[in-house]
Formats: structure tokens, sequence, C-alpha cells
């Protein structure tokens, strides 16, 4: 059994917290959550709605249809209304103006209390009695949520009973058995804690949505992880501030979204012909220009693979969900530094802003990797080349103050071996081969191949990348003959599993953009037939059942 | 004197009689008599004529984009509290194209000596305007004069809290050696913006027009005196061009006021992902 209850009002309004409340009860009660937020880009009114489904198996979507609705506002209701199911519930905080609708009054009974900042509490006690929930294992994680302060809550949970002694049980949740064994992330804070645990020492970023999580988990954690955190005055400070502390020999990383992105351009460049490690997320909204800034898109991927001037290798990872999210950026801390090349983490705000349970991380089992001289070695240096060319393209990595016998330069002119600047014919073509070798031997090594889930010899493969996985995942349940091939890795494109599947299968592409971008890629590198494409450019992230109705209407 | 670290046999392509080799023969010379060596510094430059410094010197060097001199001396000092950082480039990579990060980082009191090679004009590009330009003069893009009024370097970073502010000019060798020490070892930011003349594309501010209008601030001259170092800065041209640090204050700098940098350099770190493993708890 799934729930959809929705939180909708205006920015300001608390539903922030209510999500966060509500999420953790029932993650800690042992559900399996998906938590997705709709919001506008503003501090105050506006309509804002987040969701939460909650069920007793996996959820990879959000859904359209409501079961519970707390309106925050009347405007809320009139928006929501035609979504609302059936036997589904409004909660509000005046006139019924609706056959589903329910009074809860919310504020008399926050000043009943003396303190109207608990009044969306009583909210939380009513979605709890609806759903049949225990209010005495809710309240000890509401009493722990709140544990930095007793009075407030205090004052909280007594609002949380008053709303759930208003009403009856009406859609009660099968019990579940509780799970510590589960974690709730976010993309954004997945994709900072992979970077930390990765040994990110230093993050610098320009404040820009929706990739700003990042840079907030990342102070967040400084002090205690000893994490320097910079402001930058701009997104080509933010790229140079992280360039500069990788040369000087620490793990450094930076993020940004598309229009932020396009300011690094440059820099993305030059760390490639620096031959220096660097971790950098684009976390996408829609596009071009400012276009909407708290919305998703999956509309710079042409422009990422593409980005910088000249030619150089560049590795384009695009986390398929949370938990992918954070390996693959765990994963590019040690690839960025083994093959001494820049590696995008490309998200979406779908991803960023959604939250979803996996089963805990297990950090013991990850190493970082050190891919610097050892003191042994150090010693043993004479006439250091930091761009000796080699069979694979990789010259050993150093930074300054390591070689008491050498200096160590990065250069962003062409250069030789020694890094110093060269217009030589012969110095340039090898540099350029030494650099592709590099890319050459990612490719044979560490490139991810898609991930493939459904029949044995599906008539049709609806093909994903990024963070389209789950909702396509839920969406081919409901077909027998459709499987579902998901890409992390876009960027060189990994191609054998394509090939493979084109034998016997037709193509889909799912897409959050209007030109097909990633259909036009694997045209490009394989030159296979796409059958057919499935875009949405609207700024909002596909829902299973969507995905369902496409693929009946425009593929079937 | 003995160079024998930093000298290198490198050919130039700067120009016989260009400013830039008096400039980097008191380069070397402060750096020698610092002390210093490949263990403890870094240069820091971008692109244009002077921000080649770092190939014609022995030294450690992170030769980046045009106008992006600045930010990687954070990372890097960030990296490694232990590493002096100079960046060197020069006026249209300092004021012009990277302008936005002088400003900032004279705010954030970063530890580096930044050395910026102010010939009034572009000569990577040839003869051009520069942000130091003198008004009116005509180029082969300003034809009919600049029409934009020179930037005052000196009076900028005053008024951005600088805390180390100099000028000094390449035809005086011995007073530049000094000026360029007092930056190196100075807590925090320290400007030196210096004369350096460029025989192929300037005309107007040769030589002989920065000898015969420049002079060395008086002994008596208080440089903890911010508005007096200010009306001072406002001098040049005909008025006469003040040498020497005009300005100087102690005030915490940049990694003073990052405390989670600790005090071990961050590059001798190796962090293993057990050691973070507590970051998972908030997400239980």
């Amino acid at each position: 059994m799934k729930v959809n209850i929705v939180i909708a009002g205006a920015a300001g309004q608390g539903l922030k917290t209510l999500n966060n409340i509500l999420s953790k009860i029932f993650f800690r009660l042992g559900y399996d959550i998906y938590s997705t937020k709709d919001y506008m880009s503003r501090i105050r009114g506006g309509h804002n709605f987040m969701s939460i489904r909650i069920g007793d198996e996996k959820i990879t979507s959000s859904e359209k249809e409501i079961d519970l609705l707390i309106a925050l506002n009347s405007e809320s209701i009139e928006i929501h209304k035609s979504d609302i199911k059936k036997d589904g519930v409004i909660l509000f905080d005046g006139d019924k103006t609706h056959d589903q609708l329910i009074n809860i009054p919310a504020k008399e009974i926050a000043k009943e209390i003396g303190n109207r900042r608990v009044s969306n509490m009583a909210f939380v006690g009513s979605v709890l009695k609806i759903l049949g929930i225990d209010l005495k294992e809710a309240s000890e994680i509401v009493t722990h949520y709140f544990d930095a302060d007793e009075t407030v809550a205090e004052a909280n949970i007594e609002s949380l009973e008053k709303g759930y002694n208003l009403l009856d049980e009406k859609l009660p949740l099968p019990k579940v058995e509780k799970n510590d064994d589960q974690i709730l992330i976010n993309g954004n804070d997945a994709v900072g804690f992979g970077g930390a645990i990765g040994g990110v020492q230093f993050y610098s970023a320009y404040p820009m949505t929706p990739s700003t999580g990042i840079l907030n988990y990342m102070a967040k954690h400084s002090n205690k992880m000893n994490i320097a955190v910079e402001q930058a005055e701009d997104e080509i400070a933010a790229v140079n501030m992280a360039l500069g502390a990788s040369y000087g020999g620490i793990r450094a990383m930076t993020g940004t979204s598309g229009g932020g992105f396009a300011l690094m351009n440059e820099t993305i460049g030059l760390i490639s012909l620096m031959e220096l490690p660097l971790v950098i997320a684009n976390v996408q909204r829609p596009g071009p220009a400012t276009g909407m800034p708290t919305r998703t898109s999956q509309g710079d991927l042409s422009f990422i693979i593409n980005s910088s001037s000249g030619e150089f290798p560049l590795v384009v990872s695009a986390p398929r969900h949370q938990k992918d999210a954070f390996y693959q950026t765990f994963k590019a801390m040690n690839l960025s530094e083994k093959y001494q090349m820049p590696f995008i983490i490309l998200t979406d705000q779908y991803l960023a802003d959604t939250k979803q349970n996996f089963k805990t991380f297990d950090i013991d089992a990850l190493e970082n990797k050190n891919y610097y001289f050892n003191n042994k070695e150090k010693s043993d240096v004479k006439d250091f080349k930091r761009y000796e060319l080699t069979q694979n393209g990789i010259s050993h990595l150093t930074y300054p103050g390591q070689l008491s016998n050498s200096y160590v330069i990065a250069d962003s002119h062409e250069h030789t071996e020694y890094g110093r600047i060269s217009e030589d014919i012969d110095v340039r073509n090898k540099m350029v081969e030494k650099r592709q070798r590099k890319f050459d031997h990612f490719i044979k090594e560490d490139l991810e191949e898609p991930i493939y889930k459904g029949p044995e010899n599906p008539e049709h493969v609806l093909i994903s990348w990024g963070s389209t996985y789950s909702p396509s995942l839920e969406a081919i349940q409901d077909f027998d003959n459709i499987g579902l091939l998901s890409f992390n890795h876009v960027w060189p494109l990994p191609t054998k599993k394509l090939n493979e599947y084109a034998k016997g299968s037709k193509f889909i592409v799912i897409e959050n953009n209007s030109m097909g971008q990633f259909a036009k890629l694997i045209r490009q590198e394989t030159c296979l037939t796409i059958d057919s494409q499935i875009l949405k450019y609207d700024g909002r992230p596909f829902t299973s059942k969507e995905i369902v109705n496409r693929i009946k209407n425009e593929v079937l | 004197m003995n160079n024998s670290v930093f000298e290198l046999s490198e050919k130039t392509s700067w120009c016989p009689g260009c400013g830039n080799f008096p400039l980097r023969e008191a380069l070397k010379q402060a750096l020698n008599e610092l002390d210093l060596d490949y263990t403890n510094t870094v240069m820091s430059s971008g692109i244009g004529q002077a921000a080649k410094m770092p190939h014609y010197i022995n030294i450690n060097a992170f030769n980046g984009l045009h106008g992006r001199a600045m930010p990687p001396a954070l990372g890097i000092r960030v990296a490694n509290k232990n590493m002096k950082v100079i960046v060197e480039s020069g006026d249209g990579d300092n004021y012009g194209e990277g302008g936005n990060h002088t400003i900032h980082n004279m705010r954030r009191n970063l530890d580096v000596s930044h050395f910026v090679h102010n010939n009034q004009i572009y000569g990577l590009t040839k003869g051009q305007a520069s942000p130091t330009t003198g008004f009116n003069m005509t180029t082969p893009v300003q034809q009919n004069g600049i029409t934009a009024n020179p930037i005052n370097p000196l009076q900028l970073a005053i008024t951005m809290n600088a805390t180390f502010v100099a000028r000094a000019s390449v035809g005086n060798k011995e007073h530049l050696v000094e000026i360029m020490k007092k930056a190196i070892e100075h807590r925090g930011y320290a400007l030196v913006d210096i004369l350096q003349p460029c025989v192929t594309f300037n005309n107007v501010n040769t030589y002989q027009w920065y000898k015969k209008h420049s002079y060395i601030l008086e002994n008596d001259y208080d440089a903890s005196d911010k508005y007096a170092a200010y009306k001072r800065a406002a001098e040049f041209g005909e008025e006469g061009i003040p040498l020497g640090i005009l300005y100087q204050a102690e005030e915490p700098t940049f990694l003073d006021r990052h405390p989670e940098i600790g005090d071990n350099p961050l590059v001798e770190n190796i962090i293993q992902p057990s050691e973070r493993k507590e970051l998972i708890n908030e997400f239980k």
C-alpha cells in the first residue's frame, strides 16, 4: 500500500518543517519514503508544495493523485482539488468549501497552547490518526526531533496530540517492522556526503539554486571535519580556488547550476590541460539564462560534455538516484586524482531535492587512494617531469613542496614534459596524444556501463540517464515486454550494452529536455536508431504514471 | 649575489629593454635574501607578458587563465598554510579581467603578495588600453583617445581595507627589492603596484617619464594613517608619483578567519572514509 501526502501553501508557511517532520516520523517507523519538493523562486508567498509518498514497499516515483492534502491556504485547495482521490481527504484550517474537507482548527489549538508557531503540528497529528499510526511512537520521534529545546518539544507534542484526537482512522497503513539499517537522504546531501567521505578538504562555491544545498552541507560540517569552505565572489573564482587547492595537494570540489557552470567553462579546459584532479557538481535547472531557478531539467547534457574550448578528456557522471549520487561523487574523488582530469557530477533539481530511503552505506568498505609520491618514492625522484610521457598517459602527481629538488608547475599553455611553454610541433602532438591516452585508459578501466532491469528479451528498451531512472523503474512494472537501460556515466558514452540491446529491441529514450540530447549523443557515438523519444521540458519531473501513459499513447 | 635556486636560463619572449627584466632581477634577489625555495614558495600568475614570469625563474608555479591569478592563490593557501604565495601578473590581468578577484581578496586579507607589473598598456596583444592607461591616450583601438578614467589601484586597495599598499618602480631596484621583501613578509594581503615601462607599445610612460615624476616617500611618512594614505595615493603624473609603503595595518588574515583549517597544513592530512563515518548519522 502507498499513500501520497501533499503539503501545500505559500513560501514562509512552514512547509519544509512539516515535510521534514512527517518524513522523519514515517521513516523512523520503518516505512519507505519518497519525498519531492515543488517550489517557486521566492522567499514569501507564491504556491509551493511538497509531496511525501509513504508505503510498505519500495517507492521510486512521486505521484500526482493525492490521498491526503494539507492545505495551508485556500489557494492550495483550488490548485490541487482535481487531484484528490475519491476517498482522499483535505485538511484545512477554515471553512468547509469542499466535500472531502475536514477542518483542523490549527491556529486555535496553537493559541490555546500559547505558542502560535506550533499550529502546523496539529496537521501532523491529524495525518497520523487518519493513517492509524500509534501516537506514542510518533511522539517519541517528534520529541527527539526537537531535542535541542524541551519547552518547544512539549508545545509541539501538545499540538500533535490535539490534532490526533480530533478525528478517526480512515486510511490505516499496514504495520511495518522498524528498520535500523536505513537512511533517508536527498541528492544534494548525497553529493556533499560523497565528497566529504571522498576526502574533500576544500569546497568553494557561489550560491545558486538548486545547487546551494551542497554548499550548505559542506559548511554545516566544516568545523568538525576540517573542511575549509569559501563562498566565492563568482563561479569563476569558485572553480579556480578549488583548482588552486587541488594543485596545492588537497582534494577539492565545487558545485553550481547551469548558468554558473557557464562561467566556469574556461577553467574546465584549464583543469584538463594542467592535468589536475577536480570534481565539479552541476545541478541542472531549466535554462537558458536564468530560466526557472527552482525547477528541474536535463537540458545541460550537450553543454557539459562539450564545455570549454579545444579538445580534452572529461568525464560526466549523471547519478541515477541519491545513493548513486553518493557513490558516484565518492568514486569521482578517487578517479579524478587517478586520471588527473575533470569529473562532472551532473544531477538536477529533482534528484537534489528528493529524499528517498536506502539501506545504509557501508563507509568502512570504502578507501581513498593516494596517487601522490609516497615518502620512499619522493626521495628517489630525479629530473622530475610533471608531464612525463607514459604508456597510459598518466604522469606522476605531486604538489609544491613535496619534492625538495624540483619545482612543480601547472600551466595553461601547451607545454613540455617539464611544464614549460612550447609551440613545438612534436611536443604539441605528443601532449594531445598523451591526454587522449588517459581518456582511452579510463574507458578501458573505469567507465561504467548502464544497468539493465526488466525481461530478458524485451521488445522495447526504455533508455534513461540520470534521475529519470526512478520513475522509469516504477513505470516499466506496468508492461511485460519493456526493459530499462539506465545510464549514469554519460560521457564518454558507454556503448557495449547499447549495441547488445540494439540487436533485438526497439529503443525509447526518455529525457527531461526538448531536444533529445541523449538520443543525439547515442546516434552520434553509435549510429544506432532511436525509435521513439519521451521528452518533457516544463520544468517538472516525470511521474511513473505519466511515463506509463505516454508509452501507451506515443509508443505502443 | 647567488641566485642558484631561482635562476633559469630559459629564453624569454620579452622585448629587449623590457621593464620585466629588471623586475625579474629584483624579484630573484628578494626571494634569495628571504631564503625562500621550492619547499615554501609558489607563484600564481595569469596571462600576459608579466604573467610569464614563473617560466623565466625557477619556482613552483600555477600559470592559469587570464585574470584568474588570484583565486588559485587562495586555494594554494588553504592547501598549505606554510606556503608563501606570490601573485604576479600585469595591470590588465589584475585590474581589468580579474578586477573582481582583486577586490574580494583585499576584503579577505588573503595572505599573498600581489605584485602587479603596471606598464599602463596591453603588451601581449600589442598596444591597446589597459585599466591604468592615461586618459586621452590614443591606441590602435582607442582611435579618439581613451574615454574611461584610469583606475587608481592604490586608492582602490585602501578603500577595500587592504593591509599593505605599496608602489615601487623598476627604475629603483634597491627600493623595489626592499618593498618586495616587506610585502612577502607582511601578514595578510600585500599589493605592490610596480611601475614597469613597456618600451614597445607605451611611448608616454617611459623609463624617463617614471624617473622624472616618481619620488620616494619621506622618512617620517606615517603609513598607519589611512586617510592621509588615501590622499597621497591620489598623486599620479605631473604632480608626482609616491613610491614606498603608503599604507600598512595589522589585521586578522584570511587563514586567521578560517579556524576550520586547523593548525596543520591540510596537505599533510590523508583523509580516510572511516574517519568521517559519523557523517551518516544525520540521515538515520
